[in-house]
């Protein structure tokens, strides 16, 4: 079974990335494989701050890598409502930073 | 593969996924895999005001990896059923 059934659902969609070191990278899923590593096109990172409202950084195409290697995958994916996206109003959010995942 | 097919029955209810970064998700078990991976459903963040991180998000794929905890309300867990399943799988496998 692996990834399959759980991120075919998803390839060619906007999806959501939460990488090990608490990162959120945004962007359309172009494929996967089972060891969870993706390749994301249009990407963009939003840093959050509780200074200053959320920051897009262009990132383009990107691939994150689901194995071992520190700093390197994703844990949480999700599929981005557009809708929803859209209504926020990214300047004026204002949140931690998200925490590294620690095993 | 014990924790797979707990996790199999378990399809189509309500559950809360911890984290490892204190992140805690609630939504719908759509399905789980080997790796127990987990795709819920329905997913809104539990403390939404200190993560909005994932305000737009409504169904969402968790590595298996990163998962702390899923805790369940002990009414729904049938403990029994869990020791002896855990000793016929230590025994087996």
């Amino acid at each position: 079974m692996s990834t399959g059934p759980g991120l075919e659902s998803l390839v060619d969609q906007t999806i959501s990335v939460i990488t090990n070191d608490g990162r959120n990278i945004v962007g359309v899923l172009k494929g996967f494989d089972q060891a969870t590593n993706i390749i994301l096109d249009e990407s963009h990172e939003r840093v959050y701050s509780t200074k200053e409202g959320v920051q897009q950084l262009v990132l383009g195409l990107y691939i994150i890598r689901g194995d071992n290697m520190y700093f390197a995958f994703q844990s949480v994916v999700g599929e981005l409502d557009e809708e929803l996206d859209s209504a926020l109003d990214l300047s004026n959010l204002r949140a931690h930073p998200l925490k590294p995942v620690i095993h | 593969m014990l924790f797979f097919s707990y996790f199999k029955d378990l399809v189509g209810r309500e559950v809360t996924v911890e984290l490892k970064n204190d992140l805690a998700i609630r939504g719908t078990l759509h399905s789980v895999d080997q790796y127990l991976n987990i795709k819920l459903e329905n997913t809104r963040v539990v403390d939404q005001d200190k993560y909005p991180h994932m305000l737009s998000v409504r169904n969402c794929f968790i590595r298996g990896s990163v998962v702390r905890y899923v805790p369940l309300p002990p009414e729904e867990v049938d403990i029994e059923l869990l020791h002896d399943a855990t000793r016929r799988e230590a025994r087996g496998g």
